[in-house]
């Protein structure tokens, strides 16, 4: 009876371990892949902005310097071709100094309504809107799995399988926009968001 | 059919592979009963018969009927979608034609991207009333229709909260489950039909020839008798279960899909007011008919019962009560803001 109850749970603790083993690769690369994502809409975002910007600058004689500033910021971004463990940080940085420069931007062409009657400048806030959404949305997917693989090689009994599977805790995407961070108005009537 | 929203997605998918498979399998079992339990009480009456009159030795009915079936449940499965698409009468967006549309895609693409699944295709029903669905047979192979109703009454955050929910549907592998369902119950209907048919027309005439012998041998005893009620009785009640079985596996899920969506949008609250600008649309969507109310994200049929909760709106209706799916999508908003408004102070 002994040997067969040894073999038993041989068998069981080798199933765990390859269970545990290959949902930490299947988690690694979901978190690569994730990643990816956010890379494609990046570029979309990169390639959308010069038919923004000329769609607006005929009409746009004024708020040069807003102009300007997305243009920079764009060029900025594109440039950024980090690698290594320093790259979320560096590629998140100059992403977000855009997305503040294009949000700006927006908020300038709400203000004039002669410019937001232009059907194609309607088409292209949809765009813009959409892409910047999807930019979210990827990060949003980013950080949730890479969470849920963070937890996963950092949780026992998981842990004792994470060097073999070479699991290594991935960098989430920070938000460091002041405009992001900045504190949300708290509204106490319990009211729903309109 | 007690999915617990506790279950992880992986689960989930599991839980929806096996019911399809059973599904399935219960399909042709159901047939095959009906075909070899026709064969069976067939044999038993003519076991009697006089020597050079017709024995029935061999189970015809059976194989032939659980051939069908198979047939069916396979045709079913594979084409589902389509025919669940076919009977709404939708229309794909390919070019997407004006603003609204755009819109529609891009969203689509936003929340693909956000539930982490690949772009479905993207139908539109032409129809007044805002509801949606989605179908198909695994992420790769999916749909997602929405109403012109929906489009136009939806901002785009409500719009966003909608395709959530379908992809949600679509994500945890409900879409498969339902979409054969769809087709199956359908099926069920068409072979009910036909072999009624077939047995009235074949039945009369049998009727008038077999007089004779009838009289003499009657004796089949008890059993030829219970198999026969039993038989009848599933050939009578087979669309009802069927059309029960429709009922009982989507009002779960429907939570679950909220729950979703919620998740991939982090925005509750934009679903809930447009479950309630859905909710206060009353018209029922007439291009959605009753093989497919099921796999909406409201009862399409706008039926009075969807608002109750009990042991009858339990076996008979298809979703759960609006109010309850927007309190809980409302309270699940209102915690995220608290959440939010504490961390900051």
């Amino acid at each position: 009876m002994g040997p067969l109850i040894f073999l038993v749970l041989l068998v069981v603790v080798a199933g765990w371990l390859i269970a545990a083993y290959n949902g930490l690769v299947s988690l690694k690369n979901q978190t690569l892949n994730a990643f990816k994502q956010i890379d494609v809409q990046l570029k979309r975002r990169h390639d959308l902005i010069p038919n923004l910007v000329n769609a607006v600058k005929g009409a746009m004689d004024f708020e040069k310097s807003t102009l300007e500033a997305v243009i920079q910021a764009r060029n900025q971004a594109v440039k950024v071709n980090a690698a290594g463990p320093e790259a979320i940080k560096q590629i998140s940085q100059a992403e977000n100094a855009l997305s503040s420069a294009l949000s700006r931007l927006m908020v300038v062409v709400e203000q004039y309504p002669q410019l937001k009657a232009t059907a194609n400048i309607s088409q292209l806030q949809e765009e813009l809107t959409s892409t910047e959404n999807r930019i979210a949305f990827a990060r949003q997917l980013y950080n949730d799995t890479a969470t849920q693989y963070n937890t996963k090689q950092q949780q026992f009994p998981t842990n004792l399988v994470a060097g073999m599977a070479k699991a290594q805790t991935a960098d989430l995407w920070e938000l460091e926009d002041k405009a992001e961070r900045a504190v949300p108005q708290v509204d106490l009537s319990m009211k729903p968001k309109a | 059919m007690t999915d617990e929203p506790s279950l992880n997605l992986f689960q989930q998918q599991e839980a929806n592979r096996r019911r399809t498979f059973w599904l399935m399998v219960g399909f042709v079992a159901f047939f095959a009963w009906l075909g070899f339990g026709g064969d069976y009480i067939y044999h038993l009456y003519t076991l009697r018969a006089p020597h050079q009159a017709y024995h029935h030795d061999f189970p015809w009915f059976g194989i032939a009927l659980s051939l069908v079936a198979l047939l069916l449940a396979w045709y079913a499965y594979k084409t589902g979608p389509d025919k669940v698409l076919w009977s709404t009468g939708a229309r794909e967006v390919i070019e997407p034609q004006g603003p609204k549309e755009q819109q529609l895609v891009n969203v689509v693409e936003e929340m693909a991207i956000a539930a982490g699944v690949p772009r479905p295709r993207i139908w539109i029903v032409d129809d007044p009333d805002p509801n949606a669905f989605a179908t198909g047979t695994d992420p790769l192979h999916s749909h997602v229709a929405v109403t012109q109703g929906l489009l136009d009454l939806c901002t785009r955050d409500e719009l966003q909260g909608v395709i959530a929910h379908e992809l949600g549907h679509v994500k945890n592998l409900d879409v498969r489950l339902m979409t054969t369902l769809a087709a199956l119950v359908g099926a069920v209907a068409l072979i009910h039909d036909g072999a009624t048919r077939f047995f009235r027309g074949g039945g009369g005439g049998g009727g008038g020839g077999g007089g004779g012998s009838r009289s003499e041998d009657r004796k089949g005893g008890p059993l030829l008798l219970i198999l026969l009620v039993a038989w009848i009785v599933s050939w009578l009640l087979a669309p009802i279960i069927a059309q029960l079985l429709a009922l009982g596996v989507s009002r779960k899920r429907e939570y679950l899909a909220d729950a979703m969506s919620a998740q991939f949008t982090r925005n509750p609250l934009a679903l809930a007011s447009a479950l309630q600008k859905i909710e206060g649309a009353e018209a029922p969507t007439e291009h959605i008919k009753r093989g497919a109310a099921h796999l909406c994200i409201a009862d399409p049929l706008g039926r009075r019962l969807t608002d109750h909760e009990g042991l009858f709106a339990d076996a008979l209706a298809t979703h759960p009560p609006m109010a309850k799916r927007i309190a809980i999508l409302k309270g699940m908003g209102y915690a995220q803001l608290k959440k939010e408004g504490g961390a900051v102070s």
